[in-house]
């Protein structure tokens, strides 16, 4: 079983100055998965990866990346991973070329010899390879970024928000990459604030507040919900919600894009209450649409639940 | 080998592909060189000066027109007394006063000597200093003609202090602490700065991500900024040789090799404040600060050691650049050899190994 | 819910030979929470820029508020509020002062600014901390503050620059919930974002593509048109047809 496991958390503690960042986390990442660390801005996630990849030292706890303790031996498992952080970090004055080549040269390795690794991304930016990485659009630049990562065949890759900031169209190109690398056998951790990327990953931690707030595949997760999920649509939002609010059967009331979930115990709402309730209330207007609980929904209650103990 | 070699060409990628950097690099020297050779050298002309002859004798007036028709004085105000030439310097009105002793001839006939006081006004300690350099030299000169060969020697007293710069040129005084500049300036600044940057757009993160050992980013780092700070050192020699006249009157090699060895001094320094500065921002204010303001200011350069306050003084003993002026000083204007500066050179390389020792202990493998 | 507010007309901002914003016509009506959507480098920041009178247009016309933004622009600064994600409040100044700035930025006078100050910090739920600097409170208190202060003049139209970038979903739908009540005050609301999920949001929006509106609609409408089911695959749509 321990060999299966490409990354092992135990515990783990870092606080800087008065902000503790990471309140003794623990999560296991199988080879060859998919492991996706989703939660907001300040949730830890920075911190988490690079204390994984050997560039932070935690205050206490063990992390042990492809059967190397990086606490300790942080030369051993810098030869084998691929690190990309949160911000474009390559050489704007360089071109693509002289990016790639300058890495694959700190790696004691060349492009011609890895070309296959990466052909699929590089064929993408080739076409652009004497230009400035500065002068290349967002997407680009990650595809970049990504090459240089790879460039020398690493075993696994810490993705630190490879996709913020990043435009739809490349999002989507990016994880169409990761699931070809996946394929080939490479484990991928990448962290992400957008929920909707949890989806196209193995399993996905849910992350807030320095805490893991739960670790599963994304579809056990959402099955797992615990509470009864309603949507209303309506054009008047702002009085729905308000009326919603005093509804005490209601736990949560929240906007959700176009309409707006109403989360209850199980049972203890049904739909015809509800629309008891709001026509007495002089709704007009709304519709009650069938909606499945998505990771969103999840990370709102596990929140939700966590403030309240 | 291949990942080091790599590494210096992508920093001179950097150098070659940032004109601002560019600048510094190469207009800075030609300009400076060229404004303190022309403009700010602390050359004098028609300074204003005033003559209190106590004396009245023939000797008494040949030295006053002798400093009158060397073209650096012109006479101001008329002084009958000590108080009167008080009175003109509170009046602004004078820059040096050149008092001579009564029965100036007559001492100079029967004792063999008489001497001349200099005032100078110490406001400007600069200008004081340069005046009154002047009078002395043309003092001494005066004493040479009144010498008769056969006869005792005569001894006209007034401290000379100008033996090295006979010529009396601002311009060589300037091009040793220019150059001591300009080597703080390209390897201390540029350096922290250029090592700074990497850690502000990231990239450092990234490099630190490799298995690169620390030590090879910086030597790659340090190498062009070494060859660069040496390539200006030797420019504004050439300028200073071949538009002022500036001269070596000693050995070439040696003062190269106490370039080289003030070069990596001014380079460990440049990447010790790069371990402690996170931005661009920080570097720059560091070594402004830090670097460059005492260099100006306290190596003597500018201001003589001297004339500075106590504190100042002992402060200045830990500014490098001092003791490098004083090295080039010896080369350029004296001519000797390294038995004369040894001790300033092994000042400098305790500081060299005092740096890179720091920046050794500083240096992190990781972030934070 | 009738009247435009903001009315462009075949706006163009050419830098150079480069057109930046390339014809662009749209329409908002008063209280409506506007989408204006696209890629980085699509042309948002500077169409934005031009409605809020920051910088003035190459050609085309454009009214906001009732003003021309070739001639009225102070009149325009005036009647609008704006934040973003990036700038907004100053980390070094308390709650209070930041709001006591604000409000003399925008000629409130001492009592208005106090009164709506209290109001605003009460609102907020801040009394415990209305003394501390901005930077020891967490980021979506601060984001919520600065749309409030965005609002505090009582502007018609307030201007959004990516608001919610990276903050945590609970938050998030807070702020949502504001602007919804400011929407609901009758307060124009123009929310500049790359993030699709946030166009859901929105009551109609535009998606910008290379200089270019290229869709214009409701989010239910344009996810009908394309037949999908985010906003995020009928981006993908329009931007790679």
């Amino acid at each position: 079983m321990e060999n299966q496991n490409a990354v092992i958390v135990k515990n783990l503690v870092k606080t800087y100055a008065h902000v503790e960042a990471l309140k003794e986390i623990s999560l296991n990442v199988k080879k060859g998965e998919l492991f996706g660390v989703i939660g907001p801005d300040g949730a830890g996630k920075t911190s988490l990866f690079r204390i994984m990849s050997s560039l932070l030292l935690p205050d206490s706890g063990e992390v042990n990346v492809l059967g190397i303790d990086v606490t300790r031996d942080y030369a051993s498992i810098r030869k084998k991973m691929g690190y990309m952080p949160g911000r474009f970090s390559l050489y704007q004055d360089l071109s693509i070329e002289e990016n790639i080549n300058l890495f694959a040269s700190i790696y004691d390795t060349t492009l011609e010899e890895n070309y296959e690794n990466i052909r699929y991304i590089y064929s993408q930016i080739e076409p652009f390879r004497k230009r400035r990485a500065g002068a290349l659009s967002g997407g680009m630049k990650q595809k970049l970024a990504l090459c240089c990562a790879l460039v020398h065949s690493p075993e696994i890759l810490f993705l630190d928000e490879p996709t913020t900031g990043v435009d739809a169209v490349s999002r989507s190109e990016f994880w169409e990459i990761l699931q070809m690398l996946k394929k080939r056998g490479m484990t991928i951790l990448v962290s992400t604030p957008y929920m909707d990327e949890a989806s196209l990953c193995d399993r996905v931690a849910l992350m807030q507040d320095g805490r893991i707030l739960s670790v599963d595949t994304p579809a056990k997760i959402t099955t797992a919900y615990a509470y009864s999920l309603v949507a209303i649509k309506t054009n008047e939002k702002y009085n729905m919600l308000s009326s919603l609010r005093m509804l005490e059967q209601a736990t949560l009331v929240y906007p959700f894009g176009e309409n707006i979930h109403v989360v209850s115990d199980k049972g203890k709402l049904t739909s015809e209450e509800l629309t008891k309730y709001l026509s007495a209330q002089g709704m007009e207007n709304w519709e009650i649409v069938e909606v499945a609980p998505d990771i969103e929904d999840c990370f709102i209650a596990l929140m939700n639940q966590h403030v309240a103990a | 080998m291949k990942r080091l070699t790599s590494l210096i060409r992508k920093e001179f990628y950097h150098i070659f592909r940032d004109k601002r950097t560019l600048l510094i690099l190469f207009g800075m020297p030609v300009v400076q060189i060229l404004l303190f050779g022309y403009a700010i050298t602390n050359e004098i002309k028609d300074a204003h000066i005033a003559i209190l002859d106590q004396s009245h004798d023939e000797v008494s007036r040949r030295l006053a027109d002798k400093l009158v028709a060397s073209g650096y004085f012109l006479p101001d105000g008329q002084a009958e007394s000590i108080d009167d030439v008080e009175q003109l310097f509170r009046e602004g009105r004078i820059k040096m006063a050149v008092v001579v002793e009564p029965d100036f001839a007559d001492k100079l006939q029967h004792e063999g000597k008489a001497s001349v006081q200099l005032l100078a006004d110490a406001t400007d300690p600069n200008m004081a200093n340069t005046l009154v350099n002047y009078a002395t030299a043309i003092i001494q000169n005066f004493q040479l003609e009144l010498n008769q060969p056969g006869q005792p020697p005569i001894l006209v007293g007034a401290e000379v202090r100008l033996q090295y710069n006979p010529s009396l040129k601002g311009v060589f005084l300037f091009v040793p602490g220019l150059i001591t500049i300009l080597l703080m300036l390209v390897s201390a600044m540029m350096t922290s700065i250029s090592i700074a940057r990497e850690k502000e757009t990231g990239t450092m993160e990234v490099l630190l991500a490799s298995p690169m050992n620390p030590g090879q980013v910086i030597i790659a780092k340090v190498v062009p900024y070494f060859s660069l700070a040496f390539l200006d050192a030797v420019v504004v020699l050439l300028l200073g040789r071949y538009v002022f006249g500036v001269p070596i009157m000693g050995s070439v090699p040696l003062l190269l090799a106490e370039i080289m060895l003030f070069i990596i001094m001014a380079l460990s320094l440049g990447i010790l404040i790069s371990t402690v500065a996170q931005t661009q921002q920080t570097a720059l204010l560091l070594s402004l600060m830090g670097l460059m303001l005492p260099t100006i200011l306290l190596s003597g350069f500018i201001f003589p050691i001297e004339n500075m306050p106590l504190p100042l003084q002992i402060i200045s003993h830990i500014i490098p650049a001092r003791w490098f002026i004083v090295i080039e000083k010896a080369i350029m204007l004296k001519g000797v050899g390294i038995a004369y500066f040894w001790k300033e050179t092994l000042i400098l390389i305790g500081f060299t190994v005092f740096f890179i020792g720091m920046s050794i202990k500083k240096f992190n493998v990781r972030l934070g | 819910m009738s009247s435009s507010i903001i009315e462009v007309e075949n706006l163009t901002k050419r830098f150079g030979t480069f057109k930046a914003v390339d014809s662009i016509s749209l329409e908002v009506k008063q209280g409506e929470i506007f989408g204006f959507l696209g890629a980085n480098g699509a042309g948002k920041t500077t169409a934005m820029k031009m409605l809020s009178g920051l910088l003035s247009p190459t050609s085309g016309k454009a009214m906001v508020a009732g003003f021309d933004v070739f001639k009225q622009q102070n009149q325009i600064k005036k009647s609008i509020g704006y934040m973003s994600q990036r700038f907004s409040l100053y980390d070094d100044l308390t709650i209070k002062e930041n709001i006591r700035f604000y409000g003399g930025i925008y000629g409130l006078k001492r009592k208005q600014w106090k009164e709506k100050g209290e109001r605003l910090i009460k609102r907020l739920g801040l009394d415990e901390v209305e003394g501390k600097l901005l930077k020891d409170l967490p980021l979506g208190w601060k984001q919520k503050l600065a749309f409030s202060i965005a609002i505090l003049h009582d502007p018609k139209i307030v201007f959004l620059d990516e608001p919610t970038g990276g903050v945590d979903p609970i938050t998030r739908r807070q702020f949502w919930e504001m602007i919804y009540e400011a929407a609901h005050d009758g307060i124009t609301v123009f929310v500049t974002t790359h993030y699709m999920d946030e166009a859901e949001y929105c009551d109609r929006i535009s998606m910008m593509v290379d200089g270019r509106v290229e869709a214009y609609d409701t989010p239910e409408g344009l996810k009908k048109k394309y037949g999908v089911k985010t906003m995020n695959e009928v981006f993908i749509k329009v931007a790679r047809p």
